[in-house]
């Protein structure tokens, strides 16, 4: 490795570093407050080091590794939404009791797989990504492990995660048997003549997919997702719903691009029905849920699918809609868990609906930060969501979707259903007043809920002016030549 | 500018009323009488200003880009039409502040956020001339209006307000997916990507295409309209709605389905719309008939209007897809009586609501005796809905009426026997609540002073409208020409306007213009009569 190549993974060797470093200062001395800085400062300075890159052409570290733009921005979005996360996870554990620290740990290292995946060129550089993060991942779910249902969420993601991996493996080991080649542009180079994919090596790229597809939670890998999510910690739910789908995503995009998957139309087809199933699945089933969670979790399945739609698209179009509805999903997703996390008090999260009963008249602030978020996700105006919808709708009419968009019209439809029951609930009237939740101190609520506001006006200077991100987007994409020759 | 500003002002005066309730919870309300006013003359002083013009239908223009990357500019443009729907959307948010003057008693600062949302969110939608913008701005009505409902309506409002969103939004949606395919087909012809309404205008169109376009945007209006088969919501939401909800609901947001048909659909897809006229006629002229009939078998006096206002919109889609001046004319005359008496209509409900808690009109009666006033202007309100010569909807049937005879004979009678159905239902009104003896009630007083100070403006307009509707003939005229250029000659349709003020012509002018009017009327009713 040269000197260069230190530079360019500076990022992750910042995050590499802090892990070890956080390690020992709880060897040495525990506190919540000083590990929480660390943690905190790391991700600035990673996400500082960012701008040290020059990333008007590709740097390809040989054979792992490429750092674009496409690369970079993720990096970025990753970090942020990690820092944002960590901030919101600062009160949450505050107010518990158990051990703290070395759930920065965790947070740090599974942050640190998410950026190892954005990046990867190569398979073993993929599944070392991928099994960073599963693997903090198997000790954050069931962080708070004196709750009920936490480790039912654990070992349910422990098995299918492991049970995925597995299937990633072997599908790795297929592709590798037909192409001799583990990296995505020598898979390329051998695919490139042919018109079909040869069975074996279809086999290969469909059990990576099924990896992949149990990591993004798309049906029909989805099971998993309502009861991590309902388990796990609030803000770790926030983490999995947007860092850990993020970085996979990030994978798919650039491996699909790469190796220009759009040619199959055996691929297609189930992408295809992949996102539709996704979409209704998520949303029939969000329907009937009473548990504010779930029927996040349930919206996150949807949500995967219509980011499928413009995955489907398959050119540059297709490519800046996904990443522009990622941040708009990150941003949304951290505001909505980081709301369920600030009202959730010492012994469970706040997640039934009863919970936000009259909250629009007991604490306005909280309820209007949330309601902004539903309604992002459901994509009205004003918010982020809507114009990441609209990205998404125009880049599947622009490569004449029709099926897949008409499906995700109906869709956004059935979902708005449920996020105005949510709002609807914030604004009854409580029959009986309840006592006001014991305050944190001050200090720790005013972290928290800076952060929701950072995150809920965010939220609105993306809806309304959302020509900084669309402009920043096409920028960094101009170094990828495998998107832009699309 | 000055066009922003009238949408800046609500939407500020909105945050400024939810914030100025920490302060005292009457501010609210003069924050938000105080922002409606000040919209209220600008656009007076517009119209004053403007009167005389001649030449473009384009009074006004603002544009700047807001996403220059996917061609969509903040643009705004004011004519003739839109000025009018201006005028009523402020004189109706006005009355609108003043009847919640003291129904309005809880959470009164989010009350007058999500009003004055509301207003800017049409006020937007009668403005902008960019297809992005006006999507955006369709949507940002409908959130405010869902609280409205949801929060200060009657017994049953939860269900009401969600029928009401999920009908509109999803309607919506198509309409959006119309507008992106619009925008594509667009740039893949021209090369040039853009959501600017007069750019769009003359985009050449396979007639597939622009039938599935048409439809799309059709969903959206239609739904809003409403007519017939998608008028579920309206009852509900109608009823359930307080006052100055309804009003809002029934003299503006059907407007803004209405106003719709005539911006885009009509000039948009002229090919595709002269083969759906038949259907939307037939569509308007049931609609007529059915939400007269319903109308009168009703027993919930909010949910009576509610169907009067299905009935009269029939009018307005019978008149749109007439594609004739007069027809035209009628339906901008209808759209502002239609505001003015329904909206009359709901604020009556409410005035017998605050005294008796109760909308159903078997608890109703002999009101005559007891409160005068009330009666008188219940009177003027009724005999208005029914449409007596005088009055603002007398115009606007008439014209309505007169354009459609000469499209569809056929439907234009059936059509005018719903105005004798009108006739029935709204005297049926008068009788329950006023004539007919009904159950005592003791502390029954008559209008008060801020009461009438709403009702009294109410029927000024009214019998303004149905005495002298020149003015707004005059001023709705070289719009509606514009929209109609493409069903009259082949070539260029509308001309874009430039972005400077048009300075008034001096007065002299005024007095000939006016005198010409009515000739220029007649003639050009041969000149659309003319058969292809």
């Amino acid at each position: 490795m040269s000197q260069t190549d230190f530079l360019y993974l500076m990022p992750l060797l910042i995050l590499t570093f802090a892990v070890l470093v956080s390690m020992l200062v709880i060897a040495a001395w525990r506190n919540h407050k000083i590990i929480y800085v660390i943690t905190a400062l790391s991700f600035i300075a990673a996400f500082g080091s960012l701008f040290e890159l020059r990333t008007t052409t590709a740097y390809v570290i040989e054979p792992m590794f490429v750092i674009d733009g496409f690369g970079v921005f993720y990096i970025g979005m990753i970090l942020l939404t990690s820092l944002l996360v960590s901030m919101l996870s600062y009160a949450y554990f505050e107010q518990r009791e158990e051990r703290k620290e070395e759930y920065y740990l965790l947070l740090v290292l599974a942050t640190l797989g998410a950026c190892v995946l954005v990046i990867s060129t190569h398979f073993a550089s993929l599944f070392l990504g991928l099994e960073i993060l599963s693997i903090s991942l198997y000790a954050l779910i069931p962080y708070l492990r004196t709750r009920p249902r936490s480790d039912e969420a654990g070992i349910k993601y422990l098995i299918l995660a492991a049970f995925s991996s597995a299937f990633m493996l072997f599908g790795m080991a297929l592709v590798y048997f037909s192409t001799g080649t583990m990296m995505f542009s020598g898979l390329a180079q051998s695919i490139a003549g042919m018109q079909e994919l040869p069975l074996l090596l279809l086999t290969g790229i469909g059990m990576i997919l099924i990896g992949v597809g149990f990591k993004l939670g798309i049906v029909p890998f989805h099971m998993w997702t309502p009861d991590v999510y309902e388990g796990a910690p609030a803000p770790v739910t926030a983490f999995i719903a947007t860092v850990s789908k993020g970085g996979v995503l990030g994978l798919l995009v650039r491996f699909f691009m790469e190796v220009d998957g759009f040619r199959y139309p055996v691929l297609i087809t189930i992408f295809t029905v992949v996102a539709i199933t996704s979409m209704f699945a998520g949303n029939l089933l969000a329907l009937i849920q009473k548990n504010v969670k779930r029927i996040l979790a349930y919206s996150s399945i949807s949500h995967l699918g219509y980011i499928l739609v413009a995955f489907m698209a398959g050119n540059q179009m297709g490519v800046e809609a996904i990443t522009f509805y990622l941040v708009a999903y990150f941003i949304t997703s951290v505001g909505a868990f980081g709301v369920v996390a600030m009202l959730s008090d010492k012994d469970s999260d706040a997640e039934l609906l009863d919970d936000y009963k009259g909250l629009l008249w007991r604490r306005p602030w909280t309820a209007a930060v949330f309601s902004a978020m539903l309604l992002s996700l459901a994509g009205i105006p004003l918010t982020a969501g809507f114009v990441g919808k609209f990205y998404i709708i125009a880049a599947g009419i622009n490569d004449q979707l029709w099926l897949l968009v008409v499906m995700l019209v109906l869709n956004s439809v059935i979902g708005l259903y449920y996020y105005i029951k949510i709002i609807a609930v914030m604004f009854q009237q409580p029959e009986t007043e309840r006592e006001p939740g014991t305050r944190l101190r001050p200090s720790i609520y005013v972290a928290s809920a800076g952060t929701l506001a950072v995150l809920a006006l965010l939220l609105v200077y993306v809806g309304v002016y959302p020509t900084g991100l669309v402009q920043l987007i096409q920028n960094v994409l101009v170094s990828v030549p495998e998107i832009v020759a699309k | 500018m000055i066009l922003v500003w009238l949408i800046v002002i609500l939407m500020a005066g909105g945050l400024l009323a939810w914030l100025s309730k920490k302060v005292s919870p009457e501010l609210p309300r003069w924050v938000a009488l105080g922002a409606v006013l000040l919209d209220l003359i600008l656009i007076v002083y517009l119209w004053i200003s403007t009167e005389a013009t001649t030449g473009s239908a384009w009074l006004l223009r603002y544009d700047i880009p807001w996403i220059p990357q996917w061609g969509v500019s903040f643009s705004l443009a004011l004519d003739g039409l839109s000025l009018l729907m201006l005028l009523l959307t402020f004189f109706l948010g006005l009355l609108s502040v003043l009847i919640s003057w003291k129904e309005i008693k809880t959470k009164v600062g989010f009350f007058h956020f999500n009003l004055l949302w509301v207003l800017a969110g049409i006020a937007g939608v009668f403005l902008t001339m960019d297809l992005f913008l006006f999507y955006f701005f369709w949507e940002v009505m409908l959130i405010p209006m869902y609280f409205l409902i949801g929060v200060w309506g009657h017994e049953n409002r939860t269900y009401a307000a969600f029928k009401f969103f999920l009908f509109t939004q999803a309607s919506g949606l198509f309409m959006l997916l119309a507008i992106l395919g619009l925008y594509f087909i667009h740039g893949s012809e021209t090369g040039n990507y853009t959501f600017n309404y007069f750019q769009l205008l003359n985009t050449p169109l396979a007639p597939d295409a622009a039938r599935l376009l048409m439809f799309g945007f059709l969903a959206a209006f239609l739904v809003k309209l409403p007519v017939v088969p998608f008028h579920s919501w309206l009852p509900d939401a109608h009823s359930q709605a307080p006052t100055a909800g309804s009003v809002i609901l029934a003299g503006l947001l059907l407007k803004t389905g209405a106003y719709g048909l005539l911006r885009f659909v009509v000039p948009l897809f002229p090919t595709a719309a002269v083969e759906f006229a038949p259907w939307a006629m037939l569509l308007g002229g049931i609609g007529i008939l059915y939400g007269a009939i319903v109308a009168y078998s009703q027993t919930d006096l909010k949910r009576l209007v509610a169907y009067t206002s299905v009935s009269h919109m029939g009018f307005v889609i019978l008149g749109v897809f007439a594609f004739n001046e007069w027809a035209l004319q009628g339906v901008v005359m209808q759209m502002i009586a239609h505001g003015l008496s329904t909206g009359a209509l709901f604020i009556l409900a409410g005035f017998l609501y605050e005294r008796l808690h109760t909308r159903d009109l078997a608890q109703m009666g002999g009101f005559w005796s007891k409160a005068p006033k009330m009666g008188v202007v219940a009177l003027v309100f009724v005999m208005a809905t029914l449409g007596l010569p005088g009055l603002g909807n007398f115009i606007a049937e008439f014209l309505t009426l007169v354009g459609s005879w000469q499209a569809a004979n056929w439907l234009t009678v059936f059509a005018t026997i719903g105005i004798v159905l009108a006739t029935a239902y709204s005297l049926r009104i008068m009788q329950k609540v006023f004539y007919e003896p009904g159950p005592q009630q003791e502390s029954f007083h008559d209008l008060n002073f801020r009461e009438m100070l709403i009702a009294v403006p109410m029927v000024l307009g009214l019998l303004w409208l149905g005495l002298y509707p020149q003015p707004i003939i005059d001023m709705a005229r070289p719009s509606i020409k514009e929209q109609l250029q493409a069903y009259n000659m082949e070539g260029p349709t509308i001309a874009e306007p430039k972005t400077a003020v048009v300075q008034p012509q001096p007065g002299a002018t005024i007095d000939a213009e006016q005198l010409a009017i009515n000739q220029r009327a007649f003639s050009n009713l041969q000149i659309f009569q003319s058969p292809k």
